[in-house]
């Protein structure tokens, strides 16, 4: 999932929070209607979120704490099964490529209505496609991040990253058949159709709620009335209100669902931006669950009763490095050096919760293309001092840039890890000069855009099962995060990218994986970590997602 | 007379400003006083810690020990073992040596960003006083608007500037919220001493006008200096846990201070109360000290005290 | 009276026109300059240099500040780099959360103050003279924040007095009058919604009370020390005055002038307390506008912050000193 944004306020304590992530153990609820067991349905149920929306149209989605709310109002033509990242029917009922994947037929199921209780159709899916590829402006456009990243461009490309549009045209040869036209293959189809951002909307309430009309002032950007107060999906749940003062979000039952009718009668997302005012708000009994406990908590929370539901860790945390502004860092020893000096055992046990693991690699194993032969880098200090020696680098200084006023679900607490890893640093000789920036205050913008810096902390959580979401999204252009001035790494990573014969595709991310990490190292990857969500004892139904793309629909509390 | 706020904000400044140096009789009654005598020893105690802590610490700030870190996880942290009175901090480092390394640092802060506010307050007041004229009013009115901007909120615009916070950032921060008061309070002096007996007697001997001011008029305000520099001492030290709170504290974490501890600990509150307990409680002891031993130092000195 | 309410209207004037120049100042002092600091550092040059333009950053500076005191006066603060809505209106919404906590703040300090000073003074070395001295010292030399994070886990997470944080339990309904909660219950006849305000309101004005109410503990005991130790007050004394009339309409009266105007002095302390409190009970007020625009360095947001800040304090403090010259005789025409 996307981790460069700036979209909404965060603040807090120590650790704040932004997030987004993913799944696990599930917690299925018994059969619905039994007294007792299982819980009631009707009622509120009441989550604590960390950060606001950023508004509710689910193309201009694109960070976790809007995706939550447009999760439970949209469906997309194909989901996620819960708990997992494999796919499974949603408003289509089938989905066939042919046979250069240049053309996806998709059947639509039946009967399906919109909130406004137009009919969701062939033609209504054809709508949104074209919808998306015609967004008019550089604030749309730029606002459009996941269809910018996988669809890579727009018929009229307003900003300098537009590339030639992917998505060729739609077509609706009967109300229950759409079929979509590529221009070329892409390896991220189908998964990449079940991204949140790619939920089909209403198109009566599109136009009469002037969606398309973003504008940008400054670095922020103001939308339709059709993202801020109407947003029209086929989901589980009604829009009702968002009380900007109050920061709550307020989700009504919809009644006409085609699937399992949801539980709660009102489903509301508070926003409570502190940890600690989290914790406190779940201890009071006046929330039911909030998102990211603190690792710190999960005991004292489980102690005393409440569910902690961890997700699988669908996601990467790595040790950015920027070889453009110190040239001691285009070697590979030097790298190397820094590499073997971090104790990746000791932080993962210290700092991150149970479960968490040390990486081999930038990408969880679950993914396709994970090369499992590959070994940690061992933590060998005397080693690391050697590389440096060697490389004439023992005078080493590093702009060591850091995130504060932020948790995120791969990195629960950037201070303690910055610091962990700096004593190493530290212990083979390398002087580190630490630059601490808030997350959306100046951070992303230092080390994503400006690349002012020598290294960083960032990670990714995973949107679909998919290598080009993890290894494409870092290495597959210069960025400036890591300013590699090895064109190689790019070739090869996509022409991996580039491959769409599934096994092919596969056994390219797996040299892709080991040449990273054997001849290029241009970061160090360091855990994967699995995020959670808390809930009160009485709640049951809610299944953490390793994308953390959970479904309020089917939790219901007893007693 | 008027007697508006800013008035009366000023009068209490100047009437400060006008009061006696520390005399002889004033340190003995300060020796009789409990509450002066409390102060003393915690501020006592403190400095004496402070100026000793890389004895008095078994370990460096920094460092982490495996014995400690074995057991380390985000939701247990070590408490008191052999060798480690105090146990571990959420790092594996040693937290009594970190407390009393801490102890120094926030001195620093403390006595830097008063000394600089002093300083330039002296500057200031000085210039204003010994002037006089345009120089004074203009110099009084800009010292008015900086004491009509919230203290915290003009130490928070300061640290704001800085595109990463940082141990020298917090220090100029809190250092601006004292300068107008010290300018303020010089400038009362520096006039109320212009026509006293020794320094028109000093004028009249032909003793050059900056000398009168360095050696005459200076010497004579240092006693409600020291008393407003003690009482800002503990309002730069709560300023500075303040802004390390709000995310605009010291960037090295790696070093220890009172109030970047008590922010960072927030998140071990369940865990682990004492790292955030004791950091706090050694800022509220210090503020406590210093604040003491200024209004008993104020009380010494103020001739209304003596009633 | 009228001329002493305009001579004091027209001092305050130059106060303003010297902070508008401060905060021009500080505006021009951050790294890359104004435009990119409403820009971001994303911008682009050709952005950059556009907004210089708008701005007039390519005129004289005198100029230039001339155009900023236009935009200021006319209303025009921006609009918040976070949000993209304009700062006045962003204020506007958040302003009656952060009245309602000051005022209810001010009422603690204020109600519970002035007796205890009043007590403490009436016996003075007593043990309660030297216990309520001993907790305003304590109570100034405690962070607000840390102070905040006790009293919820013990009132609100221990107990559940309280509620931990928020203005207003989920599930109520209140209709929206003036935006101060517990007054809007009141007026609509609400009256849950009114108690569920109130007791939201109970541990933040407590936490912000804290340093004001220690502030007029003291100014009202040295006050009425002052007052019972004067001419005056001796003189009723020896004239056989019944002591309870010397003390409510001679000591008190006099006693007050003085803890009216750290009174209005507070204003400032509760502006700055309010950033911390907020922050801790998740509030949603001007506190957290300030907090936010720090952390995602707003600039146009923080700049009218501080303005509108020094603002109201400026104005409070002159409406105090217009109460102080209806109270006392003395203060007038001079």
């Amino acid at each position: 999932m996307r981790s460069a944004r700036r979209l909404f306020a965060v603040t807090a304590a120590a650790a704040l929070a932004v997030t987004l992530a993913a799944c696990a153990s599930s917690e299925r609820g018994g059969d619905e209607g039994e007294a007792g067991g299982a819980g009631e349905s009707g009622g509120t149920f009441v989550f604590g979120a960390p950060g606001a929306p950023d508004n509710f149209d689910p193309i201009f989605a694109q960070d976790g704490e809007t995706f939550r709310p447009v999760r439970q109002m949209y469906d997309t033509l194909v989901m996620y099964k819960p708990g997992t990242a494999d796919l499974e029917p949603g408003l289509a009922t089938e989905w066939t490529p042919n046979a250069d994947f240049t053309e996806w037929t998709f059947t639509l199921r039946e009967g399906v209505k919109f909130h406004d209780g137009t009919d969701f159709n062939a033609e209504a899916v054809c709508f949104n496609f074209n919808r998306w590829v015609n967004l008019p402006n550089a604030a749309a456009q730029t606002q459009a991040y996941y269809y910018g990243s996988v669809f890579e461009g727009f018929t009229n490309n307003q900003t300098d990253s537009g590339l030639p549009p992917v998505y060729n045209s739609c077509t609706a040869p009967d109300p229950t058949t759409a079929v979509i036209k590529l221009n070329k293959a892409k390896g991220a189809f189908p998964g990449a159709f079940g991204l949140t951002s790619f939920s089909i909307s209403s198109p009566a309430a599109l136009q009469q709620y002037e969606a398309d009309n973003v504008q940008q002032s400054g670095e922020a950007f103001t939308y339709g009335a059709y993202a801020t107060d109407h947003p029209t999906g086929t989901g589980p749940y009604k829009f009702e209100s968002y009380d900007r003062t109050a920061n709550v979000i307020t989700l009504v039952r919809n009644p006409d669902y085609w699937g399992d009718p949801p539980q709660s009668d009102r489903l509301i997302f508070r926003v409570i931006p502190d940890e600690n005012a989290r914790k406190q708000e779940l201890q009071a009994g006046t929330i039911d669950g909030y998102d990211f406990p603190s690792p710190a908590d999960w005991e004292t929370l489980k102690n005393e009763g409440y569910q902690v539901l961890v997700r699988p860790a669908f996601n990467i945390l790595y040790l950015g490095i920027n070889q453009k502004n110190n040239p001691a860092l285009q070697d590979l020893r030097v790298r190397q050096a820094i590499a073997h000096a971090i104790d990746r055992e000791s932080m993962v046990r210290n700092q991150l919760p149970e479960g968490a693991q040390v990486a081999t690699q930038f990408m969880p194993s679950e993914v396709d293309g994970y090369a499992a032969d590959l070994q940690p880098i061992p933590f060998d200090q005397d080693r690391a001092r050697a590389l440096l020696a060697e490389a004439g680098a023992s005078n080493l200084t590093i702009n060591f840039y850091y995130p504060t006023e932020v948790t995120r679900p791969y990195m629960p607490n950037p201070t303690n890890i910055f610091t962990a890893i700096a004593e190493n640093l530290r212990q083979v000789g390398i002087t580190v000069n630490p630059v601490p920036q808030p997350w959306n205050g100046g951070y992303l913008d230092s080390v994503t855009a400006n690349g002012v810096h020598d290294m960083h902390l960032l990670g990714w959580t995973g949107d679909y099962n998919d290598p080009g979401n993890f290894v494409g999204t870092f290495f597959g252009t210069a960025k400036p995060d890591f300013g590699i001035p090895d064109p190689n790494v790019f070739a090869e990573v996509g022409a991996a990218d580039a491959t769409v014969d599934p096994a092919a595709r596969t056994a390219a991310f797996e040299q892709v994986n080991r040449d990273l990490m054997q001849k290029y190292l241009p970061a160090v990857p360091l855990s994967h970590s699995p995020p959670a969500i808390v809930v009160r004892d009485n709640v049951s139904g809610l299944v953490p997602s390793p994308l953390t793309d959970e479904r309020f629909a089917p939790v219901t509390k007893s007693g | 007379m008027t007697t508006t706020w800013a008035q009366r904000r000023k009068d209490r400044i100047d009437d400060l400003a006008g009061g006696r140096s520390l005399t002889s009789e004033a340190l003995r009654r300060l020796r009789r006083d409990p509450v002066a005598l409390t102060g003393g020893v915690i501020i006592g105690l403190f400095v004496l810690v402070a100026a000793f802590a890389p004895l008095l610490a078994p370990h460096g700030p920094a460092e982490t020990f495996p014995q400690l870190q074995q057991d380390l996880r985000p939701g247990n942290i070590p408490g008191p073992t052999a060798g480690f009175p105090l146990g571990s901090d959420q790092l594996g480092r040693d937290f009594l040596s970190r407390m009393i390394l801490a102890s120094q640092q926030t001195l620093l802060v403390g006595v830097l960003a008063t000394l600089i506010g002093l300083a330039v307050g002296i500057v200031i007041g000085t210039v204003a006083g010994a002037f006089g004229g345009w120089v004074d009013t203009l110099l009084m009115r800009i010292t008015d608007v900086l004491l009509a901007i919230p203290s915290l909120l003009l130490a928070i615009s300061v640290a704001a500037l800085a595109a990463s916070p940082s141990q020298t950032t917090v220090i100029i921060a809190v250092a601006i919220v004292g300068v107008p008061i010290f300018a303020r309070l010089l400038r009362g002096s520096m006039l109320a001493q212009r026509n006293s007996d020794h320094v028109v007697a000093a004028t009249a001997l032909g003793v050059k006008r900056p000398a009168v001011v360095l050696r005459h008029m200076l010497p004579n305000a240092i006693g409600p200096v020291i008393v407003q520099a003690t009482l800002t001492l503990a309002t730069a030290i709560l300023d500075a846990a303040a802004l390390s709170f709000l995310g605009l504290g010291d960037a090295d974490p790696g070093r220890a201070e009172w109030g970047l501890m008590l922010a960072q600990a927030q998140t071990y509150l369940d865990v682990r109360p004492a790292l955030a307990f004791l950091p706090a409680f050694a800022i509220i002891a210090v503020a406590l000290g210093f604040t003491l031993l200024g209004e008993s130092l104020r009380e010494a000195l103020d001739p209304k005290g003596r009633r | 009276m009228l001329r002493f309410v305009l001579r004091r209207l027209l001092q305050v004037i130059p106060t303003l026109l010297l902070l508008s120049l401060l905060v021009f100042a500080w505006l021009r002092a951050l790294p890359g300059g104004p435009a990119s600091a409403f820009l971001g550092d994303r911008a682009t040059p050709e952005a950059i240099a556009a907004l210089n333009r708008q701005l007039g950053l390519d005129q004289p500076i005198f100029i230039q500040y001339g155009q900023f005191l236009g935009r200021i006066l006319s209303g025009d603060f921006g609009a918040s780099t976070i949000t993209g809505q304009p700062v006045l209106a962003e204020i506007g919404r958040a302003l009656p959360a952060t009245v309602e906590l000051s005022l209810a703040a001010l009422l603690i300090a204020v109600l519970l103050g002035i007796p205890l000073g009043y007590l403490a003074a009436s016996r003075r070395g007593g043990p309660l003279d030297v216990s309520t001295i001993m907790g305003t010292l304590v109570g100034v030399a405690v962070p607000v924040f840390f102070l905040g994070y006790l009293l919820k886990a013990f009132f609100a997470v221990q107990l559940r007095w309280f509620p931990p944080s928020g203005r207003q339990a989920v599930g109520i309904d209140a209709t929206d009058v003036t935006g101060l909660a517990v007054l809007d219950g009141l007026l609509t006849r609400e009256w849950d919604a009114s108690w569920d305000a109130l007791l939201h309101l109970v541990l933040p004005a407590v936490t912000l009370a804290t340093i004001p109410l220690a502030v007029i503990v003291r100014i009202t005991r040295a006050s009425v020390l002052d007052v019972m130790g004067s001419d005056f007050v001796r003189t009723a004394n020896s004239k056989g005055l019944a002591p309870g009339t010397v003390r409510g309409r001679h000591v008190l009266r006099n006693a007050l002038l003085p803890v009216s105007t750290t009174i209005g002095l507070q204003v400032g302390l509760l502006l700055a307390g309010a950033v911390l409190t907020e922050k801790v009970f998740v509030w949603g007020g001007i506190g957290t506008l300030l907090a936010d625009a720090i952390t995602l360095k707003d600039y146009p947001r923080l700049q009218a912050l501080l303005l509108l800040g020094a603002l109201v304090y400026v104005l409070v403090n002159l409406l105090v000193d217009l109460s102080y010259a209806i109270i006392d005789p003395r203060v007038r025409l001079t």
